[in-house]
């Protein structure tokens, strides 16, 4: 399993061990917390992806509950609540460039999850 | 200026259409209509509906704001009496005198009674109105036997409302065929083969010449050799113009009836304008409804000053007379002179079909169809159209050889009538999609095409698709970018090639990796076929967000939860088991229009030991979360009720026990009564069944909410066993052809063929499916289990529902508020001044 890519840019991460990979089903997400945030994590046939876990539209910390969508060669969530699509590399909603959440750095070390934040 | 005065007498058919036309056009007349019925216009053509169950409401033609809303008067149950057209003023029988700028006579036919001594006895009837509809039924009450005297389309309709009444049937014509205007000997002898092989006896070339009384029923018809004898009888011998009102005032009249009106509908006074059946035009009397809506539009146009003439009519039929499917273009005796004629005659299927060809071959003059109209439409429009014939015209009634020419929509020119009833050209409906009507439904309500009889609806959704596809908007079907398929082709791929799960469908049949429209779909297929533990990890990531924890989510990201009541009964140590579990967990509680409880503000983290208690106490998943079957409300039924003559809470809860857990292509709601009173609201429901003395109604395709559709009569008089099966497989027939996210009542309004296409189906096993389908639902029967049973005693399941991957404690944002004692949802204000004091 490879590195997810992703958006977040910034010279020193400090990385939170969130769980196990095999915590999570293929082709689902979780959520976790993260410091005082939820955080959505998700996982595909060969990555591991981490946003907001709160949707911006229903104001529900619901977005790990969406279902995983391939949009063109885009990989999404849809949110569970109104149907909105987030990039998961980016947090971009496809819906409407106004409203995005945030995506977090994601490494795998020794089958572990590692979440990245800005120190 | 005072608008102009317009009078109209007659409210028929012809006479109400007229009326919408003109309304459409201007609002420059002040209109008064005089109806002789004590009703506003209905549909006469349908009339032997009303046998089967169609209500009187149900055929009327207008609702009844349309008089007052166009500012129109309607004066019913009133009959004009005389007309002084000097002083342009019409008398009436109660007494009025009503002035006139513009006439318009509408007055319609009566049906002919043949001059035969003893037509005047007390259980003779006319086939015309409502009333006559009423005194036929109270006759048919009293008779085991019945005779319709008339054997054209209307005396055949009259005989289906005879049979359908119980009675045994005849039907003597004096000509030696029936339908001898529309089909030839041949037609005639096939048609007539084919009745008699339901029941209906025929008795042709029988002129009848008094009616005495029986011996063994109440009537006797002594013919020239031979008699009948009969409890009743039903005259159905053709129609006269109603032209009384017109010869006493002097208009002119054809020398066996008729008022005489030019290509403008106008008779020989200049202010008095004729239509339908009792105008004649260049000899001709028009009895059929089609010509006589095209001279409704002529007249509203000569009105309003457009420039329109009437033209003549075409007087093609097609149509089911007791069952059996006939149709008739043209010159279909070829009269014309130097016609050629080529037939089929198949006597093991019972069909004939005959094409009336020019005498160079090239155009089509008339046809003949027995027992299959499958060739109508195109037929039609070779004929209407002049286009030129295939080399072998014989191939076009040719049965399916696979090679037979097909008459594209792009052949035909702009000016081709799609719609006959309604004269709607190919271009009509073009111009109207160019306008933005890109839907049947749009179509239909911007150019009236196909909101007749419906007859043209396949063609007009060729038009559009071809229109469509020229204009480059792609017809996709394909269920979403990742499929090229419909929900049914996948459906049949995951059924053929045993496909078990959604990768190796994708793998196989698909590209990318699928979205959160093509998984849930295909999640709910794979469940309808294999009945598989929906919580499976290969399956999991298919499920929608409901179905994905087995609960309703609600706009906090909380859940509600719906045990199975089945058939909304449920006993007080039930009740105290909710009513513990609701004050346990602090659940908001309401019941449900499907006569269940529903318990929300649960976290998700507290679904499973809700769901623990539930279950220890005997409750299993409601299913409220699916695309599946919801609930089977009942009325309480013949256990109690004074009036309930079936027990319709036992049926309930059988159905629902029997069909729990079935995942559809979207949710299905179901209701028994057990008497016609209705209680339990079946009607609106996609399986609806009604109790009645001898058995149970069944009603389908029924639906509330946003879109609220009827359900229709399917089938009459079950016992347990036909009902339970019958519904079997139109639930699996639903299951296997309906799209994604399409209830019944949809699946049924495009369902080509309609009811009786579904009837056909399940009731005569047409497609040979039946069993397939019993068996089919068999097998989800068989492997039912309740899923949160199943969920609580899975570890792995479980995990899922765990608040957070690293952490045990609950999801502290879901906030609540207290009203009418009990909780909701706080909100967004509520929310931050709970924070502010919490804080402070």
């Amino acid at each position: 399993m490879s590195m997810a890519s992703n958006a977040e840019r910034s010279e020193a991460l400090e990385w939170f061990d969130i769980a196990g990979v095999d915590d999570i089903i293929p082709g689902t997400g979780a959520p976790a917390r993260l410091g005082d945030k939820q955080i959505a994590v998700f996982r595909d046939k060969t990555n591991i992806y981490a946003i907001d876990n709160l949707d911006p539209f229903s104001d529900a910390n619901v977005l790990s509950r969406g279902l995983l969508a391939d949009m063109k060669g885009r990989i999404c969530v849809a949110s569970p609540v109104y149907k909105q699509h987030f990039c998961l590399k980016t947090g971009e909603c496809l819906e409407d460039a106004t409203v995005n959440v945030r995506a977090y750095p994601v490494t795998l070390r020794d089958e572990r999850i590692l979440v990245g934040i800005a120190e | 200026m005072s608008k102009q005065r317009l009078l109209v007498i007659g409210n028929g058919m012809v006479g109400q259409r007229f009326l919408e036309e003109l309304v459409a056009k201007t609002q420059a007349y002040d209109i008064t209509v005089i109806g002789e019925e004590i009703r506003p216009a209905y549909d006469r053509v349908q009339l032997s509906a009303w046998f089967s169950g169609t209500t009187v409401e149900e055929l009327t033609l207008c609702d009844e704001n349309f008089f007052h809303d166009n500012g129109i008067t309607f004066l019913t149950g009133t009959k004009a009496v005389s007309i002084n057209r000097t002083a342009k003023i019409v008398k009436t029988d109660t007494g009025m005198e009503l002035c006139y700028d513009t006439l318009v006579l509408a007055t319609g036919s009566y049906p002919f009674v043949p001059p035969i001594p003893g037509n005047d006895k007390a259980h003779c009837h006319v086939y015309r109105t409502i009333e006559d509809l009423e005194a036929i039924q109270a006759s048919a009450s009293s008779s085991q036997s019945g005779v319709v005297v008339g054997g054209g389309l209307l005396g055949l309709e009259a005989a289906k409302a005879l049979k359908d009444s119980g009675l045994v049937t005849h039907v003597v014509e004096f000509a030696p065929q029936l339908m001898a205007v529309q089909l030839d000997d041949i037609g005639g002898a096939l048609l007539r083969e084919k009745i008699e092989a339901l029941d209906v006896r025929v008795h042709t070339g029988k002129a009848t010449q008094n009616i005495g009384t029986g011996t063994t029923a109440r009537y006797r018809l002594n013919f020239e050799e031979g008699d009948l004898e009969t409890d009743m009888i039903v005259f159905s011998a053709g129609i006269r113009p109603r032209d009384e009102l017109a010869r006493s005032s002097g208009l002119s009249i054809g020398e066996r009836g008729g008022v005489i009106i030019d290509d403008h509908c106008k008779t020989s006074d200049d202010s008095i304008y004729a239509i339908g059946e009792v105008a004649l035009w260049q000899g001709k009397i028009y009895g059929l409804v089609a010509p006589g809506y095209e001279m409704a539009r002529n007249l509203a146009s000569t009105l309003t000053d457009e420039a329109k003439t009437f033209s003549g009519a075409d007087m093609s039929t097609k149509l089911k007379l007791l069952g059996v499917e006939v149709g008739s273009i043209g010159d279909a005796h070829a009269r014309s002179e130097g016609s050629r004629i080529c037939s089929i005659s198949d006597a093991s299927r019972g069909v004939y079909k005959k094409l009336v060809i020019s005498n160079d071959g090239k155009k089509l003059l008339g046809a003949v169809l027995v027992g299959d109209t499958g060739d109508y439409d195109s037929l039609l429009q070779y004929s209407l159209n002049d286009i030129d014939l295939p080399e072998e015209p014989i191939s076009l009634i040719s049965p399916q050889s696979g090679d037979k020419p097909v008459l594209g929509v792009d052949a035909l020119p702009a000016t081709a009538q799609i719609c006959s009833c309604n004269n709607v050209s190919k271009g009509d409906i073009c111009a109207s999609i160019a306008a933005g009507c890109t839907t049947m439904g749009a179509i239909k309500t911007e150019t009236r095409a196909s909101s007749t009889c419906g007859g043209c609806t396949t063609l007009v959704k060729q038009v559009l698709d071809a229109e469509l596809k020229s204009q480059g908007i792609e017809v996709n079907n394909d269920i979403c970018e990742h499929f090229s398929y419909t929900r049914q082709g996948l459906y049949h791929l995951v059924r053929m090639h045993g496909i078990r799960s959604f990768e190796e469908l994708l793998e196989r049949f698909g590209s990318g990796n699928g979205c959160e429209i093509c998984k849930p779909a295909v999640g709910s297929i794979l469940a309808s076929c294999w009945n598989d533990f929906i919580l499976d990890p290969k399956h999991v990531g298919l499920q929608d967000t409901n179905d994905n924890f087995l609960a309703n989510l609600q706009k906090d990201g909380s859940y509600s939860v719906v045990p199975r009541i089945p058939g909304g009964e449920i006993g007080p140590e039930m009740l105290a088991v909710l009513a513990d579990v609701a004050i346990k967990y602090d659940l908001y509680t309401k019941i449900t229009g499907g006569q269940r409880i529903d318990l929300f503000g649960a976290r998700v983290d507290q679904l499973p030991a809700i769901w623990k208690d539930l279950t220890d106490a005997g409750f299993e998943s409601g299913h409220a979360y699916g695309k599946s079957l919801r609930t089977v409300k009942s009325c309480v039924g013949s256990s109690w009720c004074r009036f309930g003559v079936q027990d319709s809470v036992s049926m309930a809860i059988y159905v629902e026990k029997r069909y729990r857990g079935l995942r559809s292509p979207h949710k299905i709601k179901m209701a028994v009564s057990g008497c016609t009173r209705e209680c339990a609201e079946a009607q609106s429901k996609d399986v609806g069944v009604i109790a009645t003395e001898k058995g149970w109604n069944l009603y389908v395709c029924g639906n509330g909410g946003m879109r609220p559709r009827h359900a229709e009569l399917f089938a009459s008089d079950l016992d347990d066993e036909t009902l339970i099966k019958y519904i079997d497989r139109i639930l699996m027939f639903y299951v296997r052809t309906a799209d994604r996210l399409q209830r019944t009542s949809v699946w049924r309004d495009n369902m080509e063929g309609g009811l009786e296409y579904l009837q056909d189906v399940v009731i005569n096993d047409s497609l040979g499916i039946g069993e397939e389908l019993e068996t089919e639902m068999q097998g989800i029967i068989d492997t039912y289990e309740c899923e949160w049973k199943r969920t609580i005693n899975d570890p792995a399941a479980l995990k899922r529902f765990e608040p957070f991957l690293n952490d045990d404690t609950p999801d502290g944002d879901i906030v609540y508020v207290r009203e009418r004692g009990q909780k909701r949802p706080a909100r967004a204000e509520e929310k931050q001044q709970l924070k502010v004091k919490e804080i402070a």
